[in-house]
């Protein structure tokens, strides 16, 4: 019994200092430069008109971030004119999982027409830094007095399986809310998604 | 050389039952698909018995890495109080196409379950609130000792959890 409970502590104390890595709702985002699929760096500071950003770590093999392509693609079209672009970020390391190499995300960028950039975390800093743990995984920052604020993170919808289905769309709401100068609600989500694949030191 | 014959008649007879026998255990597969009101019991017994439940996808490289190595666990403690269950998080579209003949072709041994609940922010605190919904993850739990791991386990680590839990009383 005693044994139990100090593993419990133990397991506990442990499961805290994971939370508690990357960025929470409310910090402040830094910016990054990361090569986009035509073989330009981008950050954020390219888009001095913008409102915020829908950064999303996505990449090409994960049957979830695939499931949920077409509804990235609409974000982008949707948001993009309010203020609000799409920036898609692959953090795999591509000798664990070929699929997401450079030269492949180049092709699926071209297959599918992405009207957005899809950047290569190519030394897996960026993710760390946010704090992604899966793809697709979602950070909406906004704006504020010129520093980039964490306002969302999680989920762009609440049906991985089918976007017909999903009743609750995190990520729309989230950035209606701050159109009107409201904090979302809900600002945390979580969602089944594939781990990030970290290159082996 | 008349026995030698009928010898070898029953021989291949014997031959052609056992790859009959084979082919139906791969179309036997069988897969539970539950919502999460009904899976979730599973993730709270209080018998005596270790649960081992694993959350793994056909597709996800990592997942598939380590399932020998949950097979060699599950073989090594069959005799004792020890249950393991694959959750499965493949699209139930793909039951019937994809993660059947998968199970089939590795001759899984672990029961596996499919467990569709696409609605994912609403049950994965439910498992355990330290994940964040990552695959693989693991929960291992008997009694009131639980321990929930996001990422990959190999059959030693596994083993140095299972080995004192199996004497391990309330």
């Amino acid at each position: 019994m005693k044994k139990s409970i100090f593993l419990l502590l133990f397991v506990l104390s442990f499961s805290i200092t994971l939370m508690a890595q990357g960025y929470k709702v409310g910090d402040k985002a830094q910016d990054f430069e990361l090569m986009n699929i035509d073989g330009n760096t981008i950050s954020m500071a390219d888009y001095p008109d913008a409102k915020g950003f829908i950064v999303i770590f996505t990449c090409n093999h994960c049957p979830y971030s695939i499931a949920y392509e077409g509804r990235k693609i609409a974000l982008a079209k949707k948001f993009a004119p309010l203020g609000y672009p799409v920036i898609a970020i692959n953090p795999n390391d591509s000798t664990i999982v070929p699929q997401d190499s450079y030269s492949n995300m180049v092709k699926r960028a071209a297959e599918k027409d992405f009207p957005y950039p899809y950047l290569l975390d190519a030394d897996q800093s960026v993710f760390q830094q946010y704090g992604a743990t899966r793809t697709p995984h979602v950070y909406l920052l906004n704006k504020e007095s010129g520093n980039l604020i964490v306002r969302y993170i999680g989920a762009i919808d609440n049906n991985y399986e089918n976007a017909k289905k999903a009743s609750e769309h995190y990520v729309e709401a989230a950035i209606e809310a701050l159109l009107h100068g409201q904090n979302p609600d809900p600002e945390f989500t979580k969602a089944i998604g594939c781990s990030i694949k970290i290159k082996k030191s | 050389m008349k026995r030698l014959i009928s010898k070898l008649l029953k021989i291949s007879i014997l031959l052609l039952s056992f790859s009959a026998f084979a082919e139906t255990q791969a179309q036997q597969v069988e897969v539970r698909v539950l919502d999460f009101e009904t899976f979730e019991p599973l993730l709270h017994k209080n018998n005596d018995t270790i649960y081992v439940i694993n959350f793994w996808a056909s597709w996800c490289v990592p997942c598939i890495k380590e399932l020998p190595d949950f097979e060699k666990l599950n073989a090594k403690y069959a005799d004792k109080n020890f249950k393991m269950i694959l959750v499965s998080l493949d699209f139930k579209s793909a039951l019937d196409s994809k993660l059947i003949p998968f199970i089939a072709e590795k001759g899984l041994k672990a029961a596996v379950l499919l467990l569709h609940a696409p609605d994912a922010n609403a049950w994965i605190n439910r498992v355990d609130p330290s994940w964040s919904g990552a695959i693989p993850a693991s929960l291992i739990y008997k009694n009131e000792f639980r321990l929930f791991h996001e990422g990959g386990y190999t059959f030693s680590e596994l083993d140095k959890i299972i080995k004192p839990l199996i004497n391990l009383k309330q």
